[in-house]
């Protein structure tokens, strides 16, 4: 039956949290059916208090093999990264 | 003595759908919804021991809610013979818990009015628990019964071998008369008329046949069930059977 189901990735906003994380994905019918799954297979511990859910094929994800183009440019420009700089004496810790 | 018969013939109700449906762990027909039932199933056995516990208080002869779950042979358990009958498919399973559901819901939903505060606080969790059960089955019947040729099929064989179970809900003996007089349980007879109203528009709307009803079953909280409940009795209590008074 799954095979003919559609997958959907799960976020959950905890209690004290302020953002939805990513806690996993599960296989459902349809939107409504996908958040009843969620609730039973990621809130049992009361985990959260609000929950999305989102079709997997809705998200547009980068690929690893674009790592080269994606991110390796960032590591020529040092100057991005707070290390980069030395902080006045009088600063001491930031 | 009244209201611990009543709360252990609660707790009877709940133990036995909540072992069947625990049947269906690991054979659900996908992983989510085999979790989800997992889940109801569990709803159902916590809701047994509170009504079990109760009635152990009440009796205080030093017996617990696992002597009621147990070491009580078939004619003692006196719940309602809808929910002792064999899980059989998904759709036999899903329609009976509709009809438990509903049931439920609006019993429970009187029992939150009780006089008696333990009774009146257990429904109020189960009160909870019922309108997410509701939820799911009731999905499930518009699913699979508006769903394809042989869901609907399968629908609509088990709505009509599970009509016959349903007047026995509605049914009260003088103990449980007494009760609802005295403001204690449940008048379940008033609860009939919103029962059909409630269930025949769900199968009108899941595309399913109202079965002409002419026959009814009942017997259960006399203590007199189906074969189905001692095959259950067999496989729940094997362990303390076999072992009495085993703990671990």
């Amino acid at each position: 039956m799954s095979e003919h189901m559609k997958l959907y990735e799960v976020f959950i906003r905890s209690r004290r949290g302020l953002d939805h994380k990513h806690v996993g994905s599960l296989h459902a019918e349809d939107p409504k059916q996908a958040l009843e799954y969620a609730r039973d297979i990621y809130t049992r511990r009361s985990e959260g208090v609000s929950i999305w859910v989102i079709n997997s094929s809705d998200i547009t994800a980068s690929q690893e093999g674009d790592c080269d183009s994606f991110y390796d440019p960032h590591d020529d420009k040092p100057y991005r990264h707070a290390t980069h700089y030395q902080l006045p004496k009088a600063v001491n810790n930031m | 003595m009244s209201v611990m018969k009543y709360a252990i013939r609660l707790g009877d109700d709940a133990v036995v759908l909540g072992h069947r449906l625990s049947e269906w762990c690991s054979f659900g027909p996908f992983l989510e919804e085999d979790l989800a039932l997992t889940n109801v199933a569990l709803d159902f056995i916590g809701r047994a021991r509170m009504f079990y516990s109760y009635a152990a208080e009440l009796a205080g002869d030093g017996s617990t809610e696992d002597t009621y779950a147990y070491t009580r042979d078939n004619r003692e358990f006196t719940n309602l013979l809808i929910h002792e009958l064999k899980n059989g498919d998904f759709a036999f399973t899903m329609v009976r818990q509709y009809f438990v559901d509903v049931y439920t819901l609006a019993y429970m939903q009187q029992l939150q009015k009780s006089s008696d505060q333990t009774l009146a606080a257990i429904a109020d969790k189960v009160v909870k628990e019922s309108r997410y059960h509701l939820r799911r089955s009731y999905d499930w019947m518009l699913r699979l019964g508006d769903g394809t040729e042989e869901s609907n099929r399968r629908m609509q064989e088990a709505v009509e071998n599970l009509w016959g179970y349903v007047p026995e809900m509605f049914e009260m003996d003088d103990l449980e008369r007494e009760l609802a007089e005295a403001g204690i349980g449940v008048d379940a007879a008033a609860l009939e008329n919103d029962w059909y109203a409630t269930v025949r528009a769900t199968l009108a709307q899941a595309n399913l046949k109202e079965p002409v009803g002419d026959w009814s079953i009942r017997g259960g909280r006399e203590g007199t069930h189906t074969e189905a409940l001692g095959h259950i009795l067999s496989d729940m209590q094997f362990v303390q059977r076999a072992y009495p008074g085993l703990q671990w």
